[in-house]
């Protein structure tokens, strides 16, 4: 077990805040991408 | 073959297609990689385990910064040789910049509250990263804010300029000014300020993962914003015919 000692919360919530917005961009990056290349492909294939 | 080929949106999604996959595959080996070593080193003798944040905060910096340097370049491409995959990689870098820097100020001032006493102080390094911030909500307001895509390229460009006074200012605001808070460079190479070895291997380690992180997420979007002006053009001469 990794030891923090009396900075605990203080490292974690770094951690927390830091890892959250992290993987917020990428999954809003991965699912804008999907959503554009979908309406790409349903406007080609009906144009 | 030239550089400017890439400025063709074809040649652009197909060899960042080809990209991709391994910009991906590296950056989540690195950054992952990075952050378990960094989360596993040994406290510090005088900041204790909050040493760790070192391993998001300067990543995070050093990203906020470049990534503007970043859209600086492809803003003067844009306004000097109207080449509209530029203008759109310089759209879609902005978003992770805007994460980057808030995650820079975000883990400053955790770690700033136990070792500074203060969550925050109007230190020259830290307010001007706070205008950065703002620089980067303000150049995609404006992106969002005007209709016409060129118009809004011509502008972001010009707010780009503008705006890399701060990024500068962020990098050397530490050496113009000394009364501030913030230390130097975390990695300086001058004797006997030099990061010991045992927290310095991981943070360029993560250094690298983030560079690669924004390079995978610099090609998606930029591919997105591709694909969404390509749309666009196909509905409008749909309505046109």
């Amino acid at each position: 077990m990794i030891e923090l000692g009396k900075y605990a919360g203080t490292v974690l919530a770094a951690y927390g805040v830091s890892l959250a917005l992290l993987a917020g961009l990428v999954w809003q990056s991965i699912v804008a991408n999907a959503r554009a290349r979908r309406d790409l492909e349903r406007q080609e294939k009906n144009g | 073959m030239s550089i400017w080929e890439y400025a063709n949106p074809v040649k652009f999604m197909r060899t960042s297609g080809a990209i991709l996959p391994w910009a991906a595959g590296a950056a989540a080996i690195c950054t992952t990689g990075g952050l378990l070593w960094g989360f596993l080193t040994p406290e510090d003798y005088k900041q204790g385990s909050t040493v760790k944040i070192v391993f998001l905060h300067v990543p995070a910096a050093m990203m906020a910064i470049n990534i503007w340097v970043m859209m600086l370049a492809a803003s003067l491409i844009w306004l000097i040789r109207r080449h509209h995959v530029s203008a759109l990689a310089a759209k879609a870098a902005a978003p992770v910049g805007a994460v980057m820097t808030l995650i820079a100020l975000a883990t400053g001032a955790v770690w700033g509250q136990p070792m500074w006493g203060t969550w925050w102080e109007w230190d020259p390094r830290l307010t001007s990263f706070l205008i950065l911030l703002l620089f980067y909500i303000g150049y995609m307001a404006l992106w969002s804010a005007i209709d016409d895509p060129d118009s809004a390229a011509d502008l972001t460009g010009v707010l780009c300029l503008v705006g890399s006074v701060f990024a500068i200012l962020s990098r050397y605001a530490v050496l113009f000014w000394n009364q501030g808070l913030h230390q130097g460079a975390s990695l300086s190479v001058a004797p006997g300020e030099r990061m010991s070895a045992v927290y310095r291997y991981p943070l360029y380690l993560t250094m690298l993962g983030f560079f690669l992180l924004f390079l995978t997420l610099l090609l998606i979007r930029t591919r997105t914003e591709i694909r969404r002006r390509r749309l666009a053009a196909l509905q409008a001469r749909e309505m046109r015919a």
